[in-house]
């Protein structure tokens, strides 16, 4: 679809997006200070969204503060968004029963998603979202429970302005500037929103608003702030084949240094938007009659995630990291194309001992190119 | 054990601790009566089943081996059971009765500090987990342990398979439970990242640090998260007592903590 005309929705109007989403039959997600974050839940009403509010991010520290600002998008992302809307953290894949003969029954557990709007989505998250879509969807496995909740996803993004320390959206190319994945795209200002449609059911959104187009000043003053947050951006990663650098340096001693400071408690995995890896077990009730067979969110810093047919080929911490960032930065190329890094930075912020993924990366490289 | 055609006969028994481990059966509801109907429950003092000489299939151990006495009777206990688990920190690592033997050069010290007449004390100068003195077969964390560990062991059990041993760390329950991290955006210094899961993260949920009550996880690195404690400004001997505390005879605990106890 080509990029629609950009039209004016002033911050006092934005609850009438909200209206029309609710109207359409969406339940709506969004932006919410809780427990000291901004992460995503249901949003009642506009002021529930983070107005005010700005995050400060640094390797292994996340705080909010307030200011008088009339905008409700000046932050970077969170601990979450997308991921776990459609990847459950935990979920019933099937139950089993045993009836009176002995046989065993098995009975399917979908999910009935409902439609859901998701207010405030960033560029990062939406090159994620391709990422997970490919892992989940693509290829002869598609996966029916992501699926049933993703085709019900409706998503509005806000071109990111506030880059947070940790950040290199624009270093892995996926960032500041929301490119594709939205059914509408917004620019926030201090005066408004510059609101756009990105696909039919956005359009249909969009018509019942009823706004006013954009002038061009507006757009190039919109534009400008979101260039402005991809040059504030200090971190990256380096771009040239780090693949193969990173697969050639497998006994390399960095993985040794970076495992006396690593927890192997998984945070960054967890965190990590496109990170996709799960363990399933079964849940059977004591009278051993009936089972759920669950799948749960896991990572490759556990030790079952390296358990195979009994025997533990990722017992200590250096050979997990190492694993991690090698199919992350390496391998992911060869599976899905393209690098499993979208520069949200979110590995860098949550992980309690602040290792940075750039760093770390770029010690291994650098280490290769002497 | 043939649980088909006869039922296996359970026991709970209790040492040094606190009862709390064992009210994960008696608060366990409806199971509790499931449990009576699959099994047979030929010992549990606090539930009033006193039939104490008879072979057991699978003994639970609350408690820590702390007198003479509980030294003597956990060995008969072992003799009589096909299989033994321990439930709780006590039995399993000693418990925070353990504290002892960290902080007391000689039980004559402690005892004198705490009774007027010490000399009617009798107890071990240590008090141990339960695998200091017999073999264990399954160790269940946790201070106390939940009704969900006891019958999901219990049902494996019963099924004939060897019950599974969830060993990671709490941060992989707190963020499927899409809590937000206390030690990012509190600064508080959380033992997540050390402790072994079971608990189902419920002190992070709740805002609060973990205090590592489901005691060590698998592959830890108690002194990356020391330092990073000492980074958000604790000092030495508080870091020694976040691991020195309820599982502080936990080897890789009790390490750290004397580390640290050592700096201050």
């Amino acid at each position: 679809m080509t990029r629609g005309t950009l039209l004016n929705l002033p911050h006092a109007a934005l609850g009438s997006l909200l209206a029309v989403l609710r109207q359409q039959g969406y339940n709506c997600i969004g932006p919410v200070v809780r427990d000291g974050a901004i992460v995503y839940r249901r949003v009642h009403h506009v002021s529930d969204l983070p107005y005010g509010w700005h995050d400060e991010q640094m390797p292994g520290t996340y705080r909010l503060e307030r200011s008088n600002s009339p905008r409700a998008f000046s932050w970077a992302v969170g601990p979450e968004a997308l991921k776990p809307l459609n990847f459950a953290s935990g979920e019933t894949l099937w139950r089993a029963e045993r009836n009176h003969e002995g046989q065993i029954q098995f009975e399917e557990t979908l999910p009935a998603a409902q439609p859901t709007a998701v207010i405030g989505v960033r560029a990062c998250d939406l090159a994620a979202l391709q990422l997970q879509d490919q892992h989940f969807l693509d290829g002869p496995y598609r996966d029916p429970y992501y699926a049933a909740r993703r085709e019900q996803l409706f998503l509005v993004a806000v071109h990111c302005t506030h880059p947070a320390d940790t950040c290199f959206c624009a270093s892995t190319g996926d960032g500041p500037q929301a490119e594709y994945g939205f059914d509408i795209e917004m620019y926030e200002s201090e005066a408004g929103f510059l609101v756009a449609p990105g696909s039919a059911a956005g359009e249909a959104i969009v018509g019942e608003l009823q706004l006013s187009k954009s002038n061009d000043s507006q757009r190039a003053i919109a534009e400008e702030e979101v260039r402005q947050a991809a040059r504030k951006q200090t971190r990256t990663l380096p771009s040239q084949n780090l693949r193969d650098k990173l697969l050639a340096s497998l006994d390399h001693p960095h993985w040794q240094e970076v495992a006396k400071r690593c927890l192997s408690c998984g945070n960054c995995s967890s965190v990590c938007p496109t990170c996709f890896c799960h363990t399933e077990h079964d849940n059977p009730a004591l009278d051993g009659r009936t089972t759920e067979h669950v799948r749960e969110w896991s990572s490759c810093f556990t030790a079952e995630h390296g358990d195979i047919s009994g025997k533990p080929i990722r017992v200590q911490t250096h050979l997990r990291y190492r694993q991690w960032l090698t199919h992350k930065l390496g391998s992911w190329h060869d599976q899905y194309g393209r690098s499993g890094c979208v520069g949200c930075g979110r590995c860098i912020t949550w992980c309690p001992v602040g290792i940075d993924i750039t760093k770390e990366a770029a010690a291994i490289y650098e280490a290769q190119l002497s | 054990m043939n649980t088909e055609m006869v039922k296996p006969r359970i026991a709970v028994h209790k040492f040094s601790s606190c009862d709390g481990c064992q009210l994960a059966f008696l608060n366990a509801g409806p199971a509790l009566l499931e449990l009576a109907e699959l099994t047979d429950i030929v010992y549990f003092a606090e539930a009033g089943s006193l039939e104490r000489e008879v072979e057991i299939d699978i003994a639970f151990v609350e408690g820590s081996i702390s007198t003479p006495q509980d030294l003597t009777r956990i060995k008969a206990i072992r003799e009589n059971s096909a299989y033994l688990i321990t439930i709780g920190a006590c039995a399993t690592t000693g418990g925070l009765q353990g504290l002892r033997n960290l902080y007391a050069s000689n039980t004559r010290d402690w005892t004198g500090a705490i009774y007027a007449r010490p000399e009617f004390i009798e107890t071990l100068d240590e008090s141990q987990p339960v695998s200091s003195h017999v073999k264990v077969d399954l160790e269940l964390w946790g201070c106390p342990v939940s009704t969900q560990q006891i019958m999901t062991a219990l049902r494996a059990l019963l099924f004939g398979v060897t019950p599974g041993d969830d060993r990671d760390k709490i941060c992989m329950e707190c963020k499927r439970r899409h809590n937000v991290c206390v030690l990012i955006t509190k600064a508080a210094p959380c033992m997540g990242p050390v402790t072994r899961t079971g608990c189902g993260a419920i002190c992070p949920a709740y805002g609060r640090d973990c205090y590592a009550c489901y005691g060590p996880a698998e592959n830890i690195n108690a002194e990356a998260l020391a330092t990073c404690f000492e980074g958000l400004g604790l000092l030495p001997q508080d870091i020694a007592r976040r691991f020195h505390f309820i599982n502080c005879n936990a080897p890789n605990f009790k390490q750290a903590g004397t580390i640290w106890r050592n700096k201050s």
